[in-house]
């Protein structure tokens, strides 16, 4: 049984997904690779030369950090309001049986299941017919609307698992409410809550159909990438595509680092 | 009083009795409810009421919009757009199926064989949420250009005979065709198929392998018989997560794509914002809406997992 046939037979699984891995990275090697190019024309699509010339100068580019800075902002604050409403809802949900629970489930649900420019286009239809001025404010309005959901279905999750006897526990102990809630509930749906957090500022960050509807003349990166592939692609913007690529995957491994002390640390 | 005599209450609680304010506390859900409900109520449920009036109204930009109740636009833009509809469904379908195909393999290695390698791989699964996906898709242009080494390999190896006979691609072209449409879609949702299997996969008791292995079940029938039903949460999650957004993009149609391969979503997206036909537009995202929500109810009947909503 020590053909190269059964070799491959056994571990087909391992190479099917690290094909499908490569398939996922494939693109950030380009970004990265052609970070370094020096282009002849307006677009960065085939390779000329190696230049370091996009990275000593990355906001050389008129309006790119601006956008990028704009985006960054809209990310935070649609972050932190989603965030807060979103675990709210996901505790009203989770620890208390009221009327209206499966309405409003399902009015929680309905945004993640529908498609990202049914959503776009009626907030548009709506802030046309009020008149309302597109920019920063329908964006951070669109945003924190579309990551509520994902926020209150990370938090559920979590709180879901957790064991209420933990909070009695408090409670026999002579704890508040309030001392209950922040030195027992909060610490173990931490982690719910932050991965909502992160999922959110990830989705907003990146969100290109809700913004190009309800942005008006407001330019945000994923806005000034979509108009850059029409009019020609600055070698920096590979640059920062690198950068968030290298910066993502060092918060998520610190993230994960951290998780695993404290599991290691907890006893049993 | 003897004991028997007692009513048959639970056993005294322990500690100091609770003082529960009844009223307040029922309000409790409702106060944490309401700024988000407010907020779904405003910008969600408010906005499809008013693209529904939008969707039967008529006019013109320069005299001003008025609802007659057309509802002739819905036929009419369903007629026109019908080749776009199809075109969506399709692709979106496509790249569901690929997404299922590529992304299971990968799920079940990080949840079952990876190992210390596990956190690693979820790292590169989910770090593309992070990288501007406009961004990457771009790369496709780079990856997928006219006589690079990509489109010279397939077609070295006959898959772009089989793609073109299937009319997915045209001669030696990847750009411009059905196929980059497909594989920009397949690329950019899978994060969204592999995440929720991995989850469900993860929750497997591995236990239960050896068992089906111990009653002398081959690994394919452990598979089909064991672990992939158990996955079907996790499939099915995936493939909503998956299909749903891809019905309604037109960033990989627009990027990677041509004229011929046109999805709805770019048709929404210019009657709303270069054409400014708003009624067209409206009742075109409200078909759009009403076909994914309707596939989508049989489909999560069909897989018989209603506890996912």
């Amino acid at each position: 049984m020590r053909t190269p046939l059964a070799w491959l037979r056994r571990n087909l699984v391992v190479i099917a997904g690290l094909g499908t891995l490569a398939y996922m990275i494939l693109p950030n090697v380009v970004v990265t690779v052609f970070s370094f190019n020096n282009p002849s024309g307006r677009f960065n699509y085939a390779w000329q030369e190696f230049s370091l010339d996009a990275w000593k100068d990355p906001c050389g580019v008129a309006d790119m950090c601006g956008s990028l800075g704009l985006s960054l902002q809209i990310a935070l604050w649609s972050t932190l309001v989603a965030t807060a409403l979103g675990t709210a809802m996901a505790f009203a949900l989770v620890r208390y049986r009221f009327r209206a629970r499966g309405a409003v489930n399902s009015l929680i649900f309905l945004p993640m299941a529908m498609p990202e420019i049914v959503m776009a286009a009626s907030l548009l239809a709506l802030f046309l017919n009020m008149g309302i001025q597109l920019g920063f404010w329908t964006i951070l309005i669109a945003h924190i609307m579309f990551c509520l959901s994902f926020v209150v279905a990370a938090v559920k999750a979590r709180v879901l698992s957790m064991d209420p006897r933990l909070e009695e526990a408090a409670r026999d102990l002579y704890a508040g409410p309030v001392q209950t809630f922040l030195r027992v509930t909060l610490p173990i749906a931490a982690p719910g809550i932050a991965a909502g957090a992160l999922l959110s500022f990830a989705l907003s960050f990146d969100d290109f159909i809700i913004t190009n509807f309800n942005s008006g003349n407001t330019v945000t990166f994923p806005m000034f990438v979509w108009g850059s592939a029409q009019r020609g692609t600055p070698v920096q913007i590979n640059v920062i595509g690198t950068a968030m690529f290298v910066i993502a995957v060092l918060v998520v491994l610190a993230g994960q680092t951290v998780g695993n002390r404290r599991k290691k640390a907890q006893p049993k | 009083m003897t004991a028997t005599a007692a009513p048959p209450q639970a056993p005294a609680p322990a500690g100091p009795p609770v003082h529960k304010p009844a009223v307040r506390k029922r309000l409790v859900p409702y106060w944490l409810l309401l700024p988000g409900i407010l907020w779904l109520l405003v910008f969600f449920v408010l906005p499809m009421i008013y693209q529904a009036s939008t969707s039967v109204q008529t006019g013109s930009l320069e005299e001003g919009f008025e609802v007659t109740w057309h509802f002739r636009t819905y036929w009419d833009a369903f007629t026109e757009y019908l080749p776009q509809f199809l075109r969506s469904l399709l692709y979106a379908g496509t790249a569901t199926a690929l997404c299922l195909l590529l992304g299971y393999p990968l799920a079940y290695l990080i949840a079952f064989k990876a190992g210390r390698w596990r956190n690693l791989l979820l790292v590169l699964v989910i770090a593309p949420f992070f990288t501007s996906f406009l961004i990457r898709t771009l790369a496709w242009k780079t990856i997928l250009a006219d006589g690079g080494p990509v489109v010279a390999g397939l077609n070295a190896v006959g898959f772009l005979d089989v793609t073109s006979w299937l009319g997915m691609t045209e001669g030696e072209r990847v750009l411009a065709t059905p196929l980059a449409v497909v594989c920009g879609l397949t690329y950019n949702f899978l994060p969204f198929m592999i995440l929720p299997l991995y989850s469900s996969l993860e929750r497997i008791d591995t236990r239960l392998h050896e068992a089906a292995g111990d009653l002398y079940a081959r690994p394919v029938t452990v598979f089909r018989k064991v672990t992939f039903p158990l996955s079907m949460p996790g499939v099915v999650s995936g493939t909503l997560l998956t299909f749903i957004p891809a019905s309604g993009d037109y960033v990989n149609a627009e990027l990677l794509g041509s004229t011929d391969t046109r999805m709805i979503g770019s048709v929404i997206q210019s009657q709303y914002l270069r054409i400014l036909d708003y009624p067209t537009a409206a009742a075109l995202s409200f078909i759009l809406m009403a076909t994914v929500l309707i596939m989508v109810t049989i489909y999560i009947r069909r897989a018989g997992t209603e506890d996912l909503v």
